[in-house]
């Protein structure tokens, strides 16, 4: 289902046939799409497929060669500094001043949004104390880690309460708790200010976590955009069901209903994949009693998100 | 689909908006990149001794050396820094923070402007305080002084900044640029030798390069004669200024997207 930009009735970011060309060669090909209004988006797609170009596009950096970005209702064209208010921009490589300490560097995305000096320093405050950066606010920004950084420039994309964040691969790379302290913050901010999210990410389980809606753009083409639990639906012969047994390194071949059904084996056991996977279980399990054997854990399994992904990009031109 | 336009009122308050973020980036830039040791020390060395390496042979009388080191300090000052500061930018990936900020490419680049202008007009003060207390020079016409001062510092920041265009993320491509320009304009403005003593060649080339016009009137300034006239030198500096800036603002959009 590719929503059309008129079917979201009040749209904070709209991509018309956004296309961009470097010289022969597409990145982007008539692209279109309308966010909604206080929506987590994903933008999902492999290595080179166009994420980045797009989201560039969407922030103004890059001019598209055919098409437009409405951002925040402005034309990115015509009107980029009024739409660019609106918004911060966490871009996929660390940008902060090397030179600038962490406090200086917020402070200075807050001047360029005219915020005023008693505002400035209260949410450059507010923001270093979410972030935990209070006791780091007169480091230099040479001096710290990718972590760090990365949280400094969420500090500088929020420090104006933008209507709209454009994130570009915020956590990859990171460790588990700057990984976790991030995507906190990006759902607060979305659920307690209605902040809409734009986020290019590799990591699937971000995306199902995060997101409202996810779009997957492969070689420079649209090729999906729904819900995670739609795109989950779409491979329907993905659902699984994983069996371990007890005291048993192979799946007993009785056990199956088919000899013919599609098996994978894990570390810890085994998938049979079924598109109903609720009455394989019961099968599994009647059979395996009938056969004197013991099931230590039994579980039906719904597609990934990668696996959508995989079905939708195929394997052989380059994996997330 | 609709789109939200801007009104003439907001236009305004767009420019008053547009010239606050000049400021800011003004601010940072001095903040990051002029405020630095060897930058300082370069600024004001290079110029001195480049000058009195050719002046020490040639037995100079005051009233032309103390004019051409000041006019000379302010060339390389203003300009020195402006080249590299989008290459920098670029290769630290915070030009992409700027450019996706509420700050246009206009905004950005006056508060390029802005800093180069403010770094050389301030520092090119030192040799020409020193010039000034250790020589017999001096001070016969403030006015004009002031505004070569001023308006040499703008248009040599300006040129600085229009030579930064090109779409590198390396400094040394862009210092290779600028001293190509620069180094050819010193010969011809009159600074070593009085445009009256140049070689016809030489005094052809002279009114194309806006030093000439800044080192007429510091040397007027210093009670010497104009070469030009000082109306012909104010209006050719702002000239030049007007000239240069639009020219950046045209390259540096044309080259923005082959950069990154």
């Amino acid at each position: 289902m590719i929503v059309k930009p008129d079917a979201i009735v009040e749209p904070s970011i709209v991509a018309e046939g956004l296309t961009r060309r470097f010289g022969e060669h597409v990145a982007v090909d008539h692209v279109t799409f309308a966010i909604g209004r206080g929506e987590i988006f994903g933008f999902l797609g492999p290595n080179g497929a166009g994420k980045s170009t797009t989201a560039r596009m969407l922030t103004g950096y890059l001019a598209p060669t055919e098409g437009r970005a409405i951002v925040a209702g402005f034309d990115m064209a015509k009107h980029p500094s009024a739409a660019r208010r609106h918004i911060g921009v966490v871009p996929e490589e660390a940008n902060v001043y090397a030179d600038l300490t962490v406090r200086q560097n917020v402070l200075l995305m807050a001047e360029l949004h005219g915020l005023s000096r008693l505002e400035r320093e209260r949410r450059c405050g507010e923001l270093l104390q979410t972030f935990d950066l209070e006791v780091r606010a007169a480091q230099k920004g040479r001096e710290l880690s990718k972590g760090l950084r990365q949280r400094l420039m969420l500090c500088m994309a929020l420090v104006s309460s933008p209507q709209i964040l454009f994130l570009d691969e915020p956590t990859s790379g990171l460790d588990v708790a700057s990984t976790k302290m991030i995507r906190e913050v990006i759902a607060r901010m979305n659920r307690e200010h209605g902040m809409t999210v734009f986020l290019t990410t590799h990591n699937m389980d971000e995306a199902d976590q995060l997101c409202h809606r996810v779009a997957i753009i492969d070689r420079g083409r649209l090729a999906a955009i729904d819900t995670p639990a739609a795109l989950r639906g779409r491979v329907e012969a993905r659902r699984s069901v994983v069996v371990k047994f007890a005291g048993s390194g192979a799946i007993p071949s009785d056990v199956l209903p088919r000899p013919d059904m599609e098996v994978e084996p894990l570390v810890d056991g085994w998938r049979v994949f079924s598109p109903e996977p609720g009455p394989l279980a019961q099968q599994i399990a009647a059979r395996t009693a009938e056969l004197g054997l013991r099931i230590e854990s039994l579980n039906t399994l719904s597609p990934t998100l990668e696996e959508v992904f995989l079905s939708i990009t195929g394997s052989a031109h380059g994996h997330p | 689909m609709a789109t939200r336009e801007v009104t003439n009122e907001a236009g305004m308050a767009e420019f008053l908006r547009q010239a606050r973020c000049a400021w800011v980036i003004a601010k940072k830039n001095a903040r990051v990149y002029y405020l630095k040791g060897p930058v300082l020390t370069f600024g004001i060395v290079f110029p001195l001794f480049f000058y009195l390496s050719f002046a020490a042979g040639h037995d100079a009388p005051v009233e032309v050396m103390v004019p051409g080191i000041a006019a000379m300090a302010l060339f390389f000052t203003a300009s020195a820094v402006g080249p590299l500061v989008t290459p920098w930018e670029r290769q630290a990936r915070t030009f992409e923070r700027l450019v996706t900020s509420p700050a246009s490419l206009s905004a950005i680049l006056a508060g390029d402007v802005g800093a180069g202008a403010a770094f050389g007009a301030l520092l090119a003060l030192l040799p020409l305080v020193v010039a000034l207390a250790l020589t017999t020079a001096q001070i016969g016409a403030p006015l004009p002084l002031l505004a070569g001062w001023l308006l040499g510092a703008t248009v040599f920041s300006s040129l600085g900044v229009l030579m930064a265009a090109p779409s590198t993320d390396t400094p040394s491509q862009v210092m290779m640029l600028s001293n190509l320009v620069r180094l050819p304009l010193i010969f011809v403005s009159g600074v070593f030798v009085p445009h009256a003593q140049m070689p016809k060649w030489g005094q052809w080339l002279s009114p194309l390069s806006p030093l000439s016009y800044c080192a007429d009137l510091v040397r007027v300034g210093f009670g010497g004669t104009a070469y030009f006239s000082v109306t012909v030198d104010v209006l050719a500096l702002a000239g030049f200024s007007a000239a240069f800036m639009i020219a950046a603002h045209f390259f540096h959009r044309r080259t923005r997207d082959r950069a990154i």
